[in-house]
Formats: structure tokens, sequence, C-alpha cells
């Protein structure tokens, strides 16, 4: 609720030279080891997305390749490198740390009202490890890159490319070590660093995610460093954990793996569920619709989301009790996600709702969500997996979840807080052309895949059944699309970023705390300790006072705004 | 919305809407046509779970969508209008519905999921076997000591097996199937033949035991739609009875190598008197003697065969050779 507690004689900001951090950072820190976290949030985006365009093109060599059913484009070797590669560039290079290094390090102080993170070199650290980690995997490269899928199963990843593969595991393992730091931060500086007058149910829900993705990350990722060092051991050091001739267990790596691959389905969801939390709010200009519900239903996700590893061992050699056990938890998981997806569609109804790039992709994302968890639920029960585990029905619902979901959400909270970080405004049409693009090329590309799988078509194969053709060209058209659908987005970033209006404190209106200071944020973030004069999404709810001395939120809005300049 | 002076009640246009849903869902859950056509006892329970799920998903979608759209319209923002909306921020009942709906909606998915499971002949596996004291090989571990949930040492065999009306009757067809990159070689115990195709009589109860000679394979017949992975080092089976005469393809669903994609078979459905004349004609050419088939083993199929019964030492071999391919 609003607290209306600003003090109107509070003094005048001090000026630059007053301050411990004078200088705004130069161009040249971002290249820089640097413990701001607002530098670091940066550089953890801009080096996601150079990774996000390598995928990109990875994934375009694919398509044209399989724009025919013969192998003719690329050798079956590069095919299953690209592959391997694809998916673990977009997972551990794109959406994960541009979800919670580049999101969660630029927001989560600033809307707790924190100066930094709790553990500013170790943030340093956990990014940096990013590069070496990517430099790992250009070593791959040199040797024929990892070929047996990003899932790298044994024994197929211990008899393929071994080089290539023990390369692929250290730079797994290195970002894996950063995404546990990272985890490790944020959850002591949620806990320690929340400014005081700040309530757990003030907290943004954006920071409720991160609390749970960072839960889900610290109990996960050790559990497949484990599976890969022990791969990276029977592939060179001679031992046989999976090494059937040697007694070793095949399906015991499958565990591991999904341990931990499963929860990092949530790692790339939750963030973005916070973020589009903060956005839907904000450009319906209404309370998000059940906060609690929505704070909760994360935790719900993380906790749940832990038993539900089996569902991509339903064909494995996994027993009877097992395939009907975690049928059920898995489909239990659609619940609290429901909750959520009802949840802003409650908050859309009766908003008052802006058209801006950020909201268009948010309300993208939640119409092709919608679509994604519905084939989720298919795939959860088991006699039904039986038939299209492995088939491109899953690579459709995956696409439909992390692209359609994650990399929208991603792209939302680009253009959201593009703003903030820049203190500049993008481009709203190009951003829209951007947004249509992407829609369009999205069901184009990855629509057709789910009849594809159901017909009989596997997934990671090179040359398929001729009866499949039509349907791939189509995929293939949509995939050109989609390649198209980044060049508007890059423009607009590149040339906003240096040319665009300035966007001034808060062009949004926007009642968490990080639009409270300036754009982008001084180095400390706020000149004086912010105060919580009204609740994260507490949007219309003062708008009739109820006392006429006491200030409307936009006239408190407006006077923070004179305090900033 | 509803202060104008003449218009259609809300709950009548919500009653419209809803039918309609329902009609549209319904229709399209038995009308997708999204899955290839049943060759066995398996696939129309497969189907009708399937459709099953198409009708809520449909129904959930359209109403989702359909909202989304709405609120996209009806509630967008118009030009000069700075204020902000009525702040509604939850409606507890409302959202103990849309938390009890789903719950409701995957509870009964799941149970659901469960019979058709047991249905498919999912829950007999090696460990049920044991306890109706058919299988043999069994009957030296205790009984009752490795029922199916509990999966223990290699007694157990991953897949499908006899459904309930089945139970205890061995299938009438055993055929051994080896998975290597990047073919599948079927072996008829009983008559000795050997094939890169498998033949089977329709109707007959066929049980496939699978083994991978290398690496992970998946064995997917997508029109019978069961799979099952192949595992090196560890047992596992399909079991089914083949509905339709016809020739189907037998699909590598696990990523096995460079040529996973080209890891692609035949399965030839047969009527009783086609499989026979198959099966005379093969025994025949492929008597011992018949230097042509034996030709066209190599040496790991034939120690392969000679092994089989010492468990998986000759994955290791397997294993080695392939790495210099």
């Amino acid at each position: 609720m609003a607290q209306a507690q600003l003090p109107l004689q509070s003094p005048p900001p001090q000026e630059h030279t007053g301050h411990a951090h004078p200088e705004q950072w130069s161009w040249y820190h971002y290249f820089l080891y640097n413990t701001d976290h607002k530098v670091i949030g940066i550089q953890y985006l801009v080096t996601a997305f150079f990774f996000y365009l390598v995928a990109g093109v990875m994934a375009l060599f694919m398509r044209a390749e399989l724009a025919t059913p013969d192998p003719d484009l690329l050798s079956p070797d590069v095919y299953n490198t690209l592959l391997t590669n694809h998916g673990t560039l977009m997972i551990f290079f794109w959406i994960v740390p541009a979800a919670i290094g580049g999101f969660g390090n630029y927001l989560v102080p600033l809307m707790i009202g924190a100066k930094d993170m709790a553990f500013p070199n170790l943030n340093a650290i956990a990014f940096w490890l990013n590069p070496i980690s990517a430099v790992c995997l250009g070593i791959s490269f040199l040797y024929g890159g990892a070929q047996a899928g990003w899932t790298s199963y044994p024994p197929l990843s211990i008899v393929t490319s071994p080089n290539g593969q023990s390369f692929w595991i250290l730079s797994i393992a290195l970002i894996g070590t950063s995404s546990i730091l990272g985890a490790l931060n944020f959850l002591v500086t949620i806990y320690k660093l929340k400014t005081p007058d700040m309530n757990w149910d003030e907290l943004p829900l954006f920071c409720w995610a991160m609390v749970a993705t960072s839960f889900l990350a610290l109990f996960s990722t050790p559990v497949l460093a484990i599976g890969l060092i022990m791969l990276l051991f029977d592939i060179n050091f001679g031992t046989g954990f999976f090494r059937p001739e040697m007694g070793g267990d095949v399906v015991v790596y499958q565990h591991l793996f999904w341990f931990y691959s499963h929860p990092a389905v949530y790692l790339m969801i939750l963030p973005i569920f916070g973020v589009m939390s903060e956005i839907i709010s904000t450009h319906a200009r209404k309370p998000i619709f059940g906060y609690r519900a929505i704070a909760y239903s994360s935790l719900a996700i993380c906790v749940v989301g832990l038993f539900v590893w089996v569902h991509h061992m339903f064909t494995s050699g996994t027993p009877p009790w097992m395939r009907m056990f975690f049928t059920i938890s898995t489909l239990i998981v659609a619940v609290p996600t429901g909750v959520k997806i009802f949840g802003w569609v409650a908050t859309l109804w009766g908003g008052k709702i802006r058209f801006t790039s950020p909201m268009l992709f948010a309300v993208g994302l939640l119409a092709m969500f919608v679509f994604g968890g519905l084939s989720g639920v298919t795939l959860g029960a088991a006699p039904f997996d039986l038939h299209v585990h492995d088939t491109y029905y899953v690579v459709a619902h995956f696409h439909y979840v992390l692209f359609g979901g994650s990399v929208f959400g991603l792209y939302a909270g680009i253009y959201h807080w593009f703003p903030k970080m820049t203190g500049r405004m993008y481009n709203e049409t190009l951003g829209r052309i951007h947004f249509v693009l992407t829609f369009i090329g999205t069901n184009l590309t990855f629509l057709p895949m789910h009849s594809l799988g159901m017909q009989g078509m596997p997934r990671r194969v090179a040359l398929y059944d001729p009866q499949f053709e039509f349907l791939n060209k189509v995929c293939t058209y949509g995939s050109i699309l989609l390649g198209i659908s980044v060049l508007p987005f890059l423009v607009n970033m590149i040339w906003s970023w240096s040319q665009g209006a300035p966007a001034g404190r808060n062009p949004w209106r926007s009642l968490t705390l990080e639009w409270q200071t300036s754009s982008p944020p001084a180095i400390e973030n706020f000149d004086e300790e912010p105060i919580v004069w009204a609740g994260p999404y507490d949007y219309g709810i003062d708008t009739q006072s109820f006392e006429p001395d006491d200030p409307t939120v936009a006239e408190i809005l407006a006077e923070v705004g004179q305090e900033m300049k | 919305m509803a202060n104008e002076k003449e218009t259609i009640p809300g709950t009548l246009i919500t009653l419209v809407i809803g039918i309609t849903v329902t009609a549209v869902s319904i229709w399209y859950g038995q009308n997708n046509n999204l899955l290839p056509e049943q060759v066995s006892q398996q696939a129309p329970l497969v189907d009708d779970l399937f459709n099953i799920m198409v009708v809520i998903g449909t129904a959930l979608f359209l109403v989702v969508e359909g909202a989304i759209v709405f609120t996209l319209i009806k509630f967008r923002h118009r030009p000069g209008d700075e204020t902000d909306s009525q702040p509604v921020t939850g409606n507890f009942s409302l959202e103990i519905f849309w938390t009890a709906i789903p719950a409701f909606i995957v509870i009964g998915l799941g149970i659901y999921s469960v019979q058709v499971y047991n249905q498919m002949g999912g829950f007999d596996t090696g460990g049920n076997m044991a306890h109706h004291g058919h299988a043999p090989v069994q009957v030296a571990s205790l009984p009752g000591s490795n029922g199916p949930l509990l999966a223990q040492g290699g007694d157990i065999t991953y897949g499908l097996g006899a459904n309930a009306e089945m139970g205890v009757r061995p299938a009438d067809l055993t055929v051994d199937v080896a998975g290597m990159q990047y073919a599948w070689i079927f072996t008829y115990p009983d008559s000795g033949i050997i094939s890169g195709e498998l033949h089977v009589p329709i109707g007959q109860d066929v049980k496939l035991n699978l083994e991978a000679k290398d690496v992970l394979h998946a064995f997917w017949l997508p029109q019978f739609r069961i799979k099952q992975d192949v595992i090196p080092g560890q047992q596992t089976q399909l079991r089914f009875v083949a509905t339709k005469t016809g020739t189907y393809p037998i699909v590598c669903a696990e990523l096995c190598g460079s040529y996973h994609g080209g890891m692609r078979s035949q399965i030839i459905v047969h009527s009783p008197e086609d499989y026979q004349a198959w099966l005379e004609a093969n025994t025949v050419a492929q008597a011992p003697g018949s230097e042509q088939t034996l030709a066209t083993l190599t040496d790991s199929d034939r120690l392969a065969a000679f092994t089989h019964e010492f468990g998986m030492d000759h994955v290791g071999p397997t294993i080695a050779a392939h790495t210099h391919l």
C-alpha cells in the first residue's frame, strides 16, 4: 500500500563533486574487470546477445540443410556439431546468462534499493568465467566440436570427437560454476541488502523469481557438474562410470544430466516470468493480479520442478513406477504455471494497455507460452510421450516455450529497461516491426514441427524421409524470416544507444525503485537512501487520495523527478 | 460495461461462447488428423489419450487466447487518457477457482495416463513375469523380491510387456533386435532367420528383445505409437500386436552418430499366409551352409550371436571398432 512518506523537505541532491565515484563509467570500462553490478549486467547482456547471433547463424545453416531431405549442404559430422553447439550456446551462453546474469544483476540491487550486489568481486568473477568458458568452446571446434547433442549422452559422447567433447565439458563446467556463484550472490543480496522499509510483500516479483531461480541453480547445477566430470574422466582417464563394457551404467548419466537440465528449463523461464510481471503491470497501468499467487507459484515451480526430470527419459531404461510417478509430477507443474498465466491475463483485463514494444513482446510471450504449455502437458503424459519423444514434436514444444517464451521475454525486458540502462529511448516503430517479424517467423518456423514429429520425423537428423519435405521447407522459410527479424532490432539498439532521444528518469511512470533514480543510474545507484513510498504495482491506488493533503502517486513521481534534476 | 440501455445479458454471451468452445474443441479432438494411421493395438489407446488432451487443450487455448485478444482490443489505451486503471489487486475466490480447475484436469489426465499405460503393457516387464512364475530364467531370483517397483540389476527389462489380458502367456513370436551404427539387425531365434527388415504376422503377439551393439539407439514404430531406447548393457523390450498389413517405417530416434538420420528400416506386416511363405523362403535361404548370408555378416555380428549369453562383453570391442570408422 502507498505510504506517502516522501520527505518534501529533503536536502537537495549532492552535486557530482561530492561523490565517492564522481564520474560515470566510460565506454572502455565495459570491456574491463568491473565490480559495478550495472556494468556486469550490461556485459552479460551484450556478450550473451553476441552468442545468440552465433547460435542463430548455426540454426540457419541447419535449416538450410533441412530444406531438402538429402544431406547435401553440410557433412553429417558438421551438422551434428552445429546442432550440439546451437543448443549449448542458446541455453548456456544466451538465455541463462542474459536472463539471470544480465537482468538479474542489473535489476536486483536497483529494485531492492541496494548500492550493489552483496559480493561485487564474486559477481565480476562469475561474469568473466563466461568468456573463458567461450574460449574453451572455441577450442573444442578446433577438434571438430562436440557432436553428441547438448545432452551428450554416453556412450556416443565417449566415442565421438573425444577432444572436442572434453573441451565442451570444460566449457560447461566453467559456466556452471559461474551460475552457482551468481545464485549464491542473488540469495544473499536479496536477503541482506533489501532496503529496510521494503516489506517482503513489497518485493518486486522479478526479485521473487530470482529467489526461486537461484535456489534451483544452487541445488541442481552441482549435479550436472558431477555428471560431466565423470564423463570427462571416462573419456580421458580410463574410468568406466558410463562404459557398459566396464560395468558402467549409461542411464545414470541421464539422471545426473536431467536432474540439472530440467530445472535449467525453469532457470530460463522463471526470471522471464518475473520480467513479465513487471512489464504487464506497468504497461497496463494496473496492479498485478494476485501478487502473492504469482510470487508463491514461482516457489512452487521451483520445488516441484526438482522432481520431474525423468520425463526426459520415459523411453530410456526407466521402470514403470518411475514413468508413472514422473508423469503425475510433471502434469502438476502445469498448475502453478497456469496460475501465473491467468494472473497476467487478469492483470491485462480492465487495464489501459499500451502497445509499446515491451508490451507487445510480453503479450506475444503470453500467447505462445499458452500453446507451448499445452503441448508440454501432452508430453508429460508418458503413453503419448513414448510416441513423440525425441521427435520434432519435442523440438516444436521447447522452441515455443524457450523461443516464444524466454527469448520473447528477453526482448521485452531489453526494450523495457533500455531507457534505464542507456538513458535514451529506442525507436518504437522499429521495435514494432521487430515484434511482427519475430512473431510470424516463430510460428512459421515452429508450428509445422509439431506435425512433423507426430507423423514420424525424429529430431537431430541431417537427412529425412522425403514425405516430410514440404513442411520442412515451410520451417526453413520461417527461420529465414526469424533471421531477418533480428536486423531491425540490431539497428534500433545500436542507433538508439548513441542517437536516441533522452529518455529521462522514468519514461514508463513505473513504481519500482529502479525507475526512481537517474537514467542511467549513478554509480552507486541512489544519491540518497531510497524511500519505499508505494508498493511496486500500486497503479491507480493513489489516484483518489484518502486525505486531501496526501500527494497522489503522480505528484510524488513528479516530485522525485524534480529532485533528480 | 453493461451500462447501456439494451444489451445482451453477459450470462447469455458467456453461455454461447461456452457452448461454441466446447463444440469446436470436441470436434477438433476427433478430427485433428495429426497422428499417422494406427497399426497396433496400442495405437488407438495412445490416440484416445492424445485426443482427450487435444479437446481439453483446444478449449483452454481458445478461452485463454480469446481472453488475451479480447483484452487487447477492449482495454487498449485510448489516446489522451493518462490515468491509471481501476486498482484490482486480486480476487481470492477466482484464484482458487483457476488453481482448482487445472489441478483437477491434470489429476484426471494422470489417472487416465496410468490406465492407458497399463493397457499398453507398460507394467509387465521382467519383474512382473517372475511373479507369475513364467519366465524360467527368473526362477532363480527370489519370488517377490523384484516387484515392478524396484529395478534390481539386470533382471528387469525396461519397455513394454504383455498387457493385462495377455498376462502370463508367452509371445507368439520373439525377435531379437540389435541396433548398431547405423542399422537394425533382426534375428528370429525360432527359425534362425537374420534380416535387415522386420517381418511380422498380423494379429500375433510379437515381442522384440532390444539390444545395442555400440551406442544408444531408440527403436520407434511411428504407426504403432511405441518407442523404446536401445541401451548398451541393459535389456529392453517392446511387445505389440499388429492390426493392419502393410509396410511401415522403423526409425532410430536417439542420436547415434553422423548418419543417425539414415538409420531407418521397415516393418512388414504380413497376412498369416504371406508370413508363412516368407518364413519358409528365408529359412531355406539361410539354412546352414548358405554362404551368401554369412558373408553379409560382420565379425562383430557373428561374435555377438555367440557371446549373447555372456551378457554385455561384446559391447567393448564393438565400440572400439566404431571409433576407427
